[in-house]
């Protein structure tokens, strides 16, 4: 059978020791950069990079090399290039994979940036709580400096290039560039509006180049085996491959990177492994909180940028949660909106107050009080947020709400007419119910129960009271009889 | 350590540190040792990589062995971690998931030593940059 997997991003990693730069070098490591600055103009190496069709990998798609073509073709005394590491989507760690793994890389393609777009310093803005990656990231660091790989006159040549680290304290919204300039400038994490956009205006307010991690690590691959290479794997406008944080109940969680043009279903079922327990799969949800719930209808379309926009969702970052049966996608789309309103920074109105009342509708929708009007609502609002808010976060941040509520209607539908909730998650929809048959009154239940709420005589049915229980479920896992079922 | 100050500077050192890894890895090379890598990135140290590499540093050592235990980043296999991957000189390097130090002990005696295969063996589902 013919693999379905090609790492690119991934090519060192688990492969090779990511604190001896020899490692790195013995598989091309820095040939990249060396090539660049000896025999290549920068922008020679801008039209490859432009050429292998390399598209942003943080989530937006925006092309790679078009992107440093406009930074490069600001005058200013000083630029930056910044890494992007503020990995925080719930369920995805590629990032912080590629930096434990492989910094050098990194390190290599903020070099060949910089030299392209006219910087000479380099910013990583990685999240604090990614200790194992800042560590490996600083004695990479150290070691590029040692070897002459970063510093003054790299490799004989007259360029020169420094990194430094920026932390982030893991607010959601500073991976958005301009929030993320901020925070590093030492202000508040709150976006702008753009324009100007980095590559005039960013960092210290001088033309600022924003790249994500996975971005970075694929530059050196194009660079040493050409546009041609790159751009021949994938689909017609998303090039290349993609890492994605398999998550969910599927049998193979990890990383997985597959050429652009993948079918979930061969991810899922292929490289996955298919759901845990040979569950039934009822959705997927790709891009995160920004991303929306794809069902089995979706299965064999091919993964890339535009078809999951297409879709309703997106590609994200990268994080692709399974789910079976046993999620409720009203909860799922509460679980996003809490996420959401946490980390809205509250600058925007549509965002900070739109978000919440979402939130709101769906609580009342899973507390068994909604009403077909708030279906509507729910839709109303979240174009209105999109269509608003100031920045990418509240921009998406409706897409699992409108995602669930076109792919899975029948669900929301089900919750406010019949109060039900089929996946057994919305606990104020659930009643525990005693068999008067079944049950041969032996107390165990009544006696279980934290909160008293089971009545009886010995050897006589018992009685759960709706109003006092709380829907532990301690009974029916106590009741040897299987009595006790759920309503 | 001196500074690389050219291309071709860097172009000679990568092939010698190739040849170097060539030689560890061929049966018939003075070299050829028996190269162990641990996944080590977050999940294979959550899930107890640690004491894993320690482990097999020390017992290969004791059991006269000679091997070179190296940490790696993350495998990609998370659901199997901890991984280990053993290349033993003369032949394809091969990945064993949920290694313990029981099942590093049973990997010790019995692939290492007598080349039996044993179970939890991860075939390789990817291709590589040079494969393709």
């Amino acid at each position: 059978m013919a693999k379905k997997q090609l790492r690119i991003a991934l090519r060192n990693c688990g492969v090779i020791d990511p604190e001896r730069i020899e490692e790195y070098i013995e598989r091309d490591g820095y040939l990249a950069l060396g090539k660049v600055l000896t025999t290549l103009s920068p922008e020679a190496t801008i039209e490859i990079i432009k050429k292998s069709g390399l598209r942003g990998r943080g989530g937006g798609g925006f092309s790679t090399g078009l992107k440093w073509e406009i930074t490069r073709k600001v005058q200013a005394d000083q630029k930056y290039v910044v890494c992007n590491a503020d990995e925080g989507d719930p369920g995805a760690f590629m990032d912080r994979s590629v930096l434990e793994g492989d910094p050098h890389s990194v390190i290599e393609a903020m070099a060949i940036n910089g030299y392209c777009t006219g910087a000479s310093k380099g910013l990583v803005y990685i999240r604090a709580e990614y200790p194992l990656a800042i560590e490996r990231l600083k004695i990479a660091m150290k070691q590029a400096s040692e070897w002459g790989f970063l510093g003054n006159k790299i490799l004989g040549t007259g360029f020169n290039f420094d990194i430094e680290i920026r932390y982030g304290a893991g607010a959601f919204v500073c991976g958005e560039e301009t929030a993320l300039i901020h925070s590093m400038e030492g202000l508040r994490g709150e976006p702008t509006v753009k324009p100007p956009f980095p590559s005039e205006s960013g960092y210290l307010e001088k033309p600022t180049n924003v790249n994500n991690v996975e971005t970075y690590a694929n530059v050196p691959v194009i660079i040493n085996k050409g546009w041609e290479w790159f751009a021949a794997i994938g689909t017609e406008k998303s090039k290349g491959t993609k890492v994605f944080a398999l998550a969910g109940k599927i049998n193979k969680v990890g990383l997985i990177e597959v050429p652009m043009g993948t079918t979930l279903r061969e991810v899922i079922y292929e490289i996955g492994g298919g759901l845990q327990d040979g569950a039934k799969f009822k959705a997927v949800q790709t891009g995160g909180p920004s991303g929306g719930c794809l069902m089995e209808k979706h299965l064999d379309i091919p993964i890339d940028y535009d078809n999951l926009i297409a879709a309703g969702s997106m590609m994200g970052s990268g994080g692709m949660i399974v789910m079976d049966d046993a999620n409720c996608m009203v909860s799922i789309a509460k679980f996003y909106l809490e996420f959401t309103v946490e980390e809205s920074c509250g600058k925007c109105s549509p965002c900070r107050i739109g978000n919440k009342r979402l939130y709101e509708l769906l609580e009342k929708i899973t507390k068994g009080n909604g009403t077909m009007e708030d279906l509507d609502k729910l839709r109303n609002l979240s174009t209105v947020i999109k269509d608003t808010s100031l920045c990418g976060l509240g921009q998406t941040s409706p897409n699992p709400v409108l995602s669930t509520i076109e792919n899975f209607y029948d669900e929301y539908y089900e919750h406010v007419t019949a109060k039900k909730c089929r996946s057994g998650v919305c606990k104020s929809l659930m009643n525990y119910i005693i068999d008067a048959e079944k049950c041969i009154g032996c107390t165990l239940c009544a006696r279980n129960c934290p909160v008293n709420a089971i009545t009886g005589e010995r050897k006589q049915a018992h009685y759960i009271d709706p109003e006092k229980c709380i829907k532990c479920g301690a009974c029916m896992e106590k009741c040897k009889f299987g009595a006790i079922f759920i309503n | 350590m001196t500074k690389i100050t050219s291309l071709k500077d860097l172009t000679l050192l990568r092939d010698e540190l190739r040849a170097r890894t060539i030689a560890r890895s061929e049966k018939s090379s003075p070299d050829s040792i028996i190269q162990v890598k641990v996944a080590m990135a977050t999940c294979g140290i959550a899930s107890g990589a640690r004491p894993v590499m320690d482990y097999l540093r020390e017992e290969l050592e004791k059991r006269n062995i000679p091997a070179r235990v190296t940490q790696t980043g993350c495998m990609c296999y998370c659901y199997a971690e901890p991984t280990v991957e053993v290349t033993v000189p003369g032949k394809e390097p091969v990945t064993f998931g949920y290694v313990n130090t029981k099942k590093a002990d049973e990997i010790i005696e019995r692939y290492i030593r007598k080349g039996e295969l044993i179970e939890g063996i991860i075939p390789a589902d990817y291709e590589t940059i040079d494969s393709k």
